[in-house]
């Protein structure tokens, strides 16, 4: 790591005694690069054992990584707590500028511990931090309202971010998110329910510096490599045409698109919800993440009438991508894209993630169709298959928890499920709600074992449409390959690279970035910290009292066929054992 | 102590990091012999991914964004597109008519050369700004100004930002031959 370099600086923030200090950790860093693995090690360090996630204890910690600010595409920021949604590790990660942000504030890393007594948010300008009293933005209705008056109210336009929570932060959803420049989230595992347990309403970062290279002309060079890479890759095109949405026809034309609540995995209405379809229909703007020239945010323009006058007319925009589409979409059954985009907006407004509450909705409809729950408990809603104005008031039925069933909903599907049943078909996975891919037994697999439980861990879903679909892997292979790539996956997610990118920053490419930062780092260097910092991550897990011995596999993924053909759960069960068995013989379990 | 290298002065930084490009002293480009102007083509097609930003400050030999001679920030919530300032080559500059020290001084064909040397710091120019194209770098407490070479261009994904000939509007000289037909 360079001397000059500020990634050594750890932010403290005390929100109970509204303090700061920095401390120069560049023994974390050296060793753990930055993001994903030096965010583990404070959080082995910061979260005490078995503490309540909602609780004070808890912390929040923000890294980024050394390529930040340095080279295109390294626009992640990791944040990672304990999960109050699975009560084991929590790992959300989001662009926007969050991480320029940082990185610019001068910063590798921010925790933020304790709690406040009344509602604040947070502005870390460089080197200043200030508490300010955010009681008049507390219980608003939307998230953007918020945004918008911190805009209003604080400097560095362009140089900021803005991480913000809604309503459902507020009141503890145990999947509420965090949103970020109104578009980018820390979406999984209820980041955003931590941030209001804290009473932190937001958190505004901004700074402005130069940064260290160790050689200038080299440095011109490798990122020309880099940027021209970027704009001329195939795959970059993809994301910036169409987005992540052009994959709904393919998936669903494969059979791998979930619908109705996994009862079938092709559903008829794709084409009205396709990314052609949202592009050609409402296709309004397209944003980038702050040093990311691929621009993939794609943002519908809706117009809608209001009503009440004539010619009176309000343009909604609402930022759409395949999860999104899928969750709330073929998941819901519902091919209507006006409405889709309208229960997608009120999600967003509220800060909810978006893929669990598409999968908690889908759950309560084949619930209420199969008789185990009544209008008694859904106070008097009836859902049914792509019903948006039903789903839309149930959605603000979970964020008010009026009743004991709409407080289980809360919590997620898993957690409802084990009150009311239907297990069955309750759709997560080590308690996290399920992605938008049936494609085979490696997108299962892979969220089980995943340490975040995230279809981004290992990328299952891509093993199976891109090996399972032509040869057959025997459950230990495939168990190696995802093991193989979620540890590579740690190495990207402490630089902290976007996995759109990955095709990029293969192993030279990393080397070659990382030295002009400092870092001399050789490709076996790289593997073993991917390693070391995935068994970090299974450390904490299994601190926290996670097993892979008594996994809950929902019978429905073995009912309906997947692209590859029908799931057979001996086989998941046998892949899973032999993850086991390796991290085990690793010795996750000893270095406790 | 961070050490300050003399920017925006008779082309050495071309030379020094490898460009092509050839400034001269104007601090403007030339291609051809024409005077070249930075200009901004249509926000609209902007997504805001800053990358003109990081290019200037990295064709001044640095990375981050201290440097940047030009910013892009949201109208006021992304949803609603970008504003990209940066220096748009006045014929008749406000920010040369503030300077206490002559560190700024106009172009025969628009536009300012700075010479940092001179400059104190004081922050007239930036204030004098209509469009705020003066941009700070507060670790140095110097104005960062556009020398139109046209670097970021380069780096624009979305064809927001073009390096055009200059077409002077004569605005300067205009007023200035008034004056004298009144005298």
């Amino acid at each position: 790591m360079l001397k000059k370099d500020s990634l050594r600086n750890v932010l403290y923030v005390d929100l109970s005694n509204k303090n700061f200090w920095v401390k120069k950790r560049e023994d974390l860093f050296e060793r753990y690069i930055g993001g994903v693995g030096v965010a583990t090690q404070l959080l082995h360090e910061e979260c005490p054992k078995g503490v309540d996630p909602l609780s004070p204890e808890n912390p929040i910690i923000l890294t980024v990584g050394p390529l930040t600010g340095l080279f295109p595409l390294a626009s992640k920021t990791v944040a990672m707590f304990k999960s109050p949604h699975t009560g084991n590790l929590g790992e959300s990660h989001a662009g926007g500028r969050s991480a320029i942000a940082i990185r610019m504030a001068g910063y590798g890393a921010i925790v933020i511990k304790g709690a406040s007594d009344i509602p604040i948010y947070l502005a870390i300008h460089g080197d200043r931090v200030y508490f300010r009293d955010a009681s008049s933005l507390w219980g608003m209705r939307s998230n953007f309202t918020v945004g918008r008056i911190i805009r209003e109210n604080e400097p560095a336009r362009g140089l900021r971010t803005i991480m913000r929570i809604g309503r459902a932060g507020e009141k503890l959803v145990s999947y509420a998110c965090v949103i970020t420049e109104s578009y980018r989230h820390f979406g999984r595992l209820g980041l955003g329910a931590v941030f209001g347990s804290k009473k932190l309403k937001a958190v505004v970062i901004s700074g402005k510096r130069s940064l260290p290279v160790s050689d200038r002309k080299q440095y011109r060079k490798v990122y020309d490599e880099i940027y021209h890479a970027a704009v001329n890759s195939p795959v970059m095109k993809k994301y910036h045409d169409l987005g992540t949405a052009e994959n709904i026809l393919p998936l669903n034309e494969l059979g791998g698109l979930p619908t109705r609540n996994l009862k079938e995995a092709r559903f008829e209405g794709a084409s009205e919800i396709s990314g052609e379809t949202f592009a050609e229909q409402y296709l309004g703007r397209r944003l980038a993440c702050s040093h990311c020239p691929v621009g993939c945010i794609h943002i519908a323009a809706l117009r809608e009438p209001y009503g009440d006058e004539a010619y009176f007319y309000k343009t909604s925009m609402i930022s759409y991508d395949y999860e999104p589409i899928y969750a709330l979409g073929s998941m819901l059954g519902g091919s209507n894209a006006k409405g889709l985009l309208k229960l997608m907006d009120l999600i967003e407004a509220l800060g909810l993630d978006v893929m669990s509450t598409g999968v908690v909705l889908a759950w309560v409809t084949e619930a209420q169709e199969r008789g185990i729950i009544s209008e008694k408990e859904t106070m008097g809603i009836k859902l049914s298959w792509g019903d948006y104005s039903s789903y839309m008031e149930a959605v603000r039925l979970i964020i008010e928890q009026s009743n004991e069933f709409y407080k289980a909903l809360a919590r997620g599907v898993e957690h409802v499920a084990s009150i009311y049943g239907g297990g069955d078909y309750a759709l997560a996975f080590g308690g996290n709600e399920m992605p938008g891919y049936h494609t085979g037994p490696g997108a299962y697999i892979g969220v089980l074992i995943g340490a975040r439980h995230s279809h981004l861990d290992n990328a299952g879903y891509s093993v199976d449409q891109k090996v399972l679909v032509k040869r057959k892997l025997t459950p230990e292979e495939l168990a190696e390959a995802l093991l193989a790539e979620e540890r590579w996956r740690q190495i990207q997610s402490s630089l902290v690279i976007c996995y759109f990118a990955r095709g990029i920053y293969q192993l030279d490419t990393v080397s070659k970035a990382l030295h002009l930062a400092g870092f001399d780092l050789a490709s076996d260097d790289l593997h073993r910290i991917g390693e070391e910092i995935h068994r970090e991550k299974y450390r904490f897990k299994t601190r926290e009292g996670f097993s892979l011995d008594n996994i809950r596999l929902p019978k429905r993924i073995f009912e309906t066929p997947s692209l590859v053909g029908e799931l057979d759960e001996k086989f998941v069960r046998r892949a899973v054992e032999h993850v086991k068995k390796v991290l085990f013989k690793e010795g996750v379990r000893k270095s406790i | 102590m961070r050490t300050v290298r003399i920017l925006h002065k008779n082309g050495s930084i071309c030379e020094q990091f490898g460009c092509n490009e050839v400034i001269n002293y104007s601090g403007f480009n030339y291609v051809g012999g024409q005077t070249m102007r930075l200009a901004v083509v249509d926000t609209e097609r902007c997504v805001g991914c800053q990358s003109c930003m990081f290019a200037c400050a990295r064709r001044q030999g640095e990375a981050g964004l201290a440097r940047a001679c030009i910013g892009v920030r949201s109208v006021g919530g992304m949803e609603r597109g970008f504003i990209v300032v940066v220096c748009r080559a006045c014929d008749d500059p406000p920010c040369v008519k503030v300077c206490p020290t002559d560190a700024l001084k106009p172009r025969d064909n628009g536009g300012v050369h700075f010479d940092i040397t001179k400059c104190l710091g004081c922050g007239h120019c930036r204030d004098a700004c209509p469009i705020g194209a003066i941009l700070w770098d507060d670790e140095i407490n110097k104005p960062m100004i556009c020398i139109h070479c046209g670097f970021c261009a380069k780096f624009c994904p979305h064809g927001v930002l073009n390096l055009e000939k200059r077409r002077g509007e004569g605005y300067a000289k205009k007023r200035l031959s008034q004056k004298c037909s009144l005298r």
